[in-house]
């Protein structure tokens, strides 16, 4: 009699074990695929043009560019340029993105007289962003490694191998592919001194 | 436990975002409509087009004194705008050592009435009025002009 209680309270203890952990394993499961969708529905195009504030503006923009449309029909969205790939850059760019939903409810950039007014700082802030990771998103689809520098123009060709040369990335070079650009200061104006600095706009060292 | 309080507080954030209620983002073409509402299809690009297609290499000789000179290079998407001149991104006395282009003429400093200028007279701000791509393109008009001897 008493051996049977002790041993079914036993059996109970030994069975504790494995069934909190299978449990956890398959909680486990579910939480990484529901942290998984809940991440990759905030990576696509309706859902970063839908609480922020860019459906007119910079959405509107990038839609006559070549990375919306192109011969081969390939494109890439805002988070593919946006949102670093990797974990911990893709966690620290999605909780500063998060700002924006304050933004939104200030109204803060919300027309585009309002953009305009912002467009400097904001592009200058994606440039830094940029140029602080080597251009990492560019170079996700872009290897230089696998550029064919007989099938680019020949200005094409010498510029890319000079300035890979001296260190330069993508960014560098190639600002407002993708949207309109903030007022450059050319020297064209009789006024001048207005917008973003050359040194800012052509910098080639990471800031 | 402070590492699992770290894990679950992004997801936590993150799935609130999910279940935030977005709307639709509506049809692809951005809303484009003709002046009386129709929708513009895709674009369409006539690539068989000659006079699409510029002559990449050095540029074409002038065919006349105080001809402008031909851009010899695509300008596709290069934005000529109230904010930025991307012509003057290389060709600008700034920019053209760095970008090896062809600098701007120094009668591109100039008033109208002849004054001298420090930078480039606005007048002059839209380069594609005068200096057009170079292409393969038939003359509209049979002729037989010559070039001036000057330009020889």
């Amino acid at each position: 009699m008493n051996i049977k209680k002790i041993l079914s309270s036993l059996l109970w203890i030994k069975l504790v074990g494995p069934v909190a952990v299978l449990s956890v394993f398959v909680l486990g499961i579910l939480f990484w695929a529901g942290f998984n969708t809940a991440m990759d529905k905030t990576n696509t195009e309706e859902f970063c043009i839908s609480c922020h504030e860019m459906k007119d503006t910079v959405y509107r923009e990038y839609q006559s560019t070549i990375h919306y449309t192109n011969p081969s029909g390939v494109r890439a969205t805002c988070p593919d340029c946006h949102v670093p790939q990797e974990f911990v850059p893709k966690m620290v760019a999605k909780v500063k993105a998060s700002a924006d939903l304050w933004h939104s409810v200030l109204g803060s950039i919300d027309t585009a007289e309002k953009f305009t007014a912002k467009r400097q700082l904001l592009a200058e802030r994606e440039w830094r962003r940029m140029r602080a990771n080597n251009s990492q998103e560019c170079r996700n689809c872009h290897d230089t490694n696998s550029f064919d520098y007989g099938a680019q123009s020949y200005r094409a060709a010498d510029q890319h191998l000079e300035g890979l040369e001296k260190g330069k990335i993508c960014v560098d070079c190639h600002q407002g592919i993708a949207h309109q650009l903030p007022q450059i200061e050319q020297g064209i104006s009789i006024v001048g001194g207005e917008g973003v600095a050359p040194e800012t706009f052509h910098s080639a060292a990471p800031k | 436990m402070k590492i699992r309080l770290l894990t679950i507080l992004p997801a936590v954030l993150f799935a609130g975002l999910a279940l935030f209620p977005y709307v639709s983002s509506g049809s692809d073409d951005g809303g484009l409509v003709t002046l009386r509402g129709a929708p513009i299809p895709e674009s369409v690009t006539d690539s068989e087009n000659a006079l699409k297609k510029p002559i990449e290499s050095l540029p074409m000789e002038r065919d006349f004194t105080q001809q402008p000179p031909l851009v010899s290079h695509a300008v596709d998407n290069y934005p000529v705008t109230k904010n930025f001149n991307k012509c003057m991104d290389c060709h600008s006395w700034e920019r053209y050592r760095e970008a090896k282009a062809t600098k701007v003429s120094q009668t591109h400093f100039k008033t109208s009435e002849g004054q001298d200028l420090a930078n480039i007279s606005p007048r002059r701000y839209f380069c594609l009025q005068c200096h057009v791509p170079q292409v393969d393109a038939r003359p509209l008009v049979p002729n037989d002009y010559e070039r001036a001897k000057s330009t020889r």
